[in-house]
């Protein structure tokens, strides 16, 4: 028995590991440093109905224990990606998540029939949660309603099961969470980043181009956490959880808030093998904390009386 | 290819103001690395690694030569290493300078912290059989550092923004009294950058840019320019941060 493998809608994950989007490309660049079938699955930088290139530069700065972006959802759009990225993954065994977004509705919906036409996707995640473009992403991810209503018309467009990923930037998440379980969703993803801004004292302006970016790394793993140990208690669809994680025991953290996959992103830029230690690293984590699984941990955490 | 490694830091000066230069030792990156190339330096307690240009390669030695510039906390902790300890490198990364085999005689022009990478380039040269005429900008005397190193290579002129040392202004007040080149390569600062390629528009040159960068291996499009090509855009740390003048938009 696979000590470390999980069940999840659409998902046999060898490992719960996986790269989060828009930290790992379509994971061309990661391929010369370990052979990505190690990986439970990977989940692709998002795509979107036409080309995007993004926001002006600089795109990134880095913070205390984290960093700022606002790449803007630059991707070479969903027909590209399907003839170009998807068979380059393909070749690996491991699960392929396709991250999708849009500025409308339509443009989701669009985007969500596009991969029906594809055999080697096997999930999509619905990210309602950019805070780095004008319009669309993160619009969708603040207002229940909106992210109920853009769940409903994915699901139905698609064929593949569909993680919602929510945004950190509401006042109350499980609220969020409920709304898109009722609306179909499959599993939830969360979090992604925190809506930040950092000021050049020398130049007296905002050190990212876009002026506000999206805040990861370490600095927001304890509200990642947070997050998911609050909607665990309240919704019954999966939870990969994402947040701050470098390390095998930020694994073991998560799971135990309620995570039943994990994803990695920022840490990537700082360790290239990241994923891959963290998959080398886990056995040992866990039985260093009592477990003998992946499975028995998920959702273990205890409030003492 | 890029590989993760670990490299000794045989020494720590600070050749000028602000401005520090470290001798490290790698046998795979000193056999590998070509000029214009960086290395991505990780510093603990930084999420983010340092895009760094090597200044210099001694193969028999096995040593690769890196300058930077204190900027922020992340260069300050760096110039704080000292003698004997070890940094985690992702490297050599982006592609380098192209030589014209054809070429007999190339112009070198550095900008601050862009000069470093003009010297590996002007060591290669020479050993080419090539003419190598350097101008090189600095902000003002205290900055100015290598001037004699790229005088034992060729034509040196070094030019100072206040005036303190050398020809007062930028590097594109002379380009003018310039004599005859083929080629011209540049690293600095992009309004440096922007200012030659328009007043060499039309000739044949290289010029390396930098940015802010996150992954430095091509994944996550922090570091992108405009380009001229159908995609649109180009990669600084991957697809660079070496380009023909004329395929981006600064």
């Amino acid at each position: 028995m696979n000590k470390l493998a999980v069940e999840l809608p659409g998902l046999s994950l060898k490992n719960p590991i996986m790269p989060a989007s828009g930290c790992f490309g379509f994971g061309r660049e990661y391929s010369d440093f370990y052979d990505l079938s190690k990986l439970g699955a990977v989940i692709m930088k998002a795509a979107t109905g036409e080309r995007r290139l993004g926001n002006p530069t600089p795109r990134v700065a880095e913070t205390n224990s984290g960093m700022l972006n606002a790449i803007g959802l630059q991707n070479p759009g969903v027909e590209a990606i399907i003839r170009e990225e998807v068979p380059f993954l393909a070749q690996y065994n491991t699960n392929i998540i396709a991250n999708i977004a849009g500025s409308t509705i339509e443009e989701y919906e669009e985007v969500a029939l596009a991969f029906n036409d594809t055999e080697d996707v096997q999930a999509l995640e619905l990210n309602i949660s950019c805070p780095n473009v004008k319009e669309g992403g993160i619009q969708f991810g603040t207002d229940p309603m909106m992210a109920a209503r853009v769940t409903e018309v994915v699901k139905k467009a698609s064929n593949l099961p569909v993680y919602v990923k929510l945004s950190p930037n509401v006042s109350n998440i499980v609220e969020m969470a409920q709304a898109v379980e009722a609306a179909g969703a499959d599993g939830l993803s969360m979090i992604n980043t925190l809506t930040g801004m950092q000021i050049h004292l020398p130049t007296r302006t905002p050190l990212l181009a876009n002026k506000t970016g999206g805040l990861s790394g370490s600095a927001i793993k304890p509200i990642a956490i947070r997050m998911i140990y609050e909607v665990k208690q309240h919704v019954s669809i999966p939870i990969i959880g994402m947040g701050g994680v470098s390390t095998a025991e930020d694994v073991v953290e998560f799971l135990l808030a309620g995570a039943s996959g994990v994803a990695v992103g920022t840490a990537n830029f700082t360790n290239p093998f990241v994923c891959s230690d963290i998959i080398d690293e886990l056995p040992r984590t866990l039985k260093k904390y009592g477990f003998d699984s992946v499975k028995e941990v998920i959702g273990k955490a205890v409030t003492l009386a | 290819m890029i590989s993760k490694e670990i490299m000794q830091i045989l020494s720590v000066s600070e050749i000028a103001s602000e401005t520090v230069e470290m001798v490290l030792r790698n046998e795979y990156i000193s056999e590998q690395a070509i000029p214009g190339q960086f290395l991505h330096i990780l510093i603990d307690g930084h999420t983010l690694r340092r895009p760094i240009s090597i200044a210099d390669i001694n193969r028999e030695s096995k040593t690769v030569t890196i300058l930077f510039k204190i900027i922020g906390d992340g260069t300050k902790t760096l110039a704080g290493f000292k003698e004997g300890m070890e940094i985690d490198v992702l490297g050599p990364s982006g592609n380098g300078f192209l030589i014209e085999e054809q070429d007999s005689v190339v112009l070198l022009i550095g900008g601050g912290i862009g000069v470093p990478p003009m010297y590996y380039l002007a060591r290669t040269m020479v050993k080419k059989g090539k003419k190598v005429i350097a101008v090189l900008g600095f902000q003002s005397k205290s900055h100015v550092f290598y001037e004699e190193k790229f005088k034992e290579l060729g034509e040196t002129i070094v030019v100072t923004n206040d005036g303190s040392y050398g020809e007062r202004g930028f590097v594109t007040d002379i380009l003018g009294k310039i004599g005859s080149f083929d080629t011209y390569y540049s690293c600095g600062p992009v309004p440096m950058l922007r200012a030659v390629t328009n007043e060499l528009q039309g000739r044949r040159g290289f010029i390396s840019i930098e940015e802010r960068m996150g992954c430095g291996v091509g994944a996550c499009l922090a570091c992108v320019i405009p380009a001229t090509d159908e995609k649109g855009y180009k990669k600084i740390c991957s697809d660079g941060p070496v380009f023909d003048a004329r395929e981006v938009t600064l």
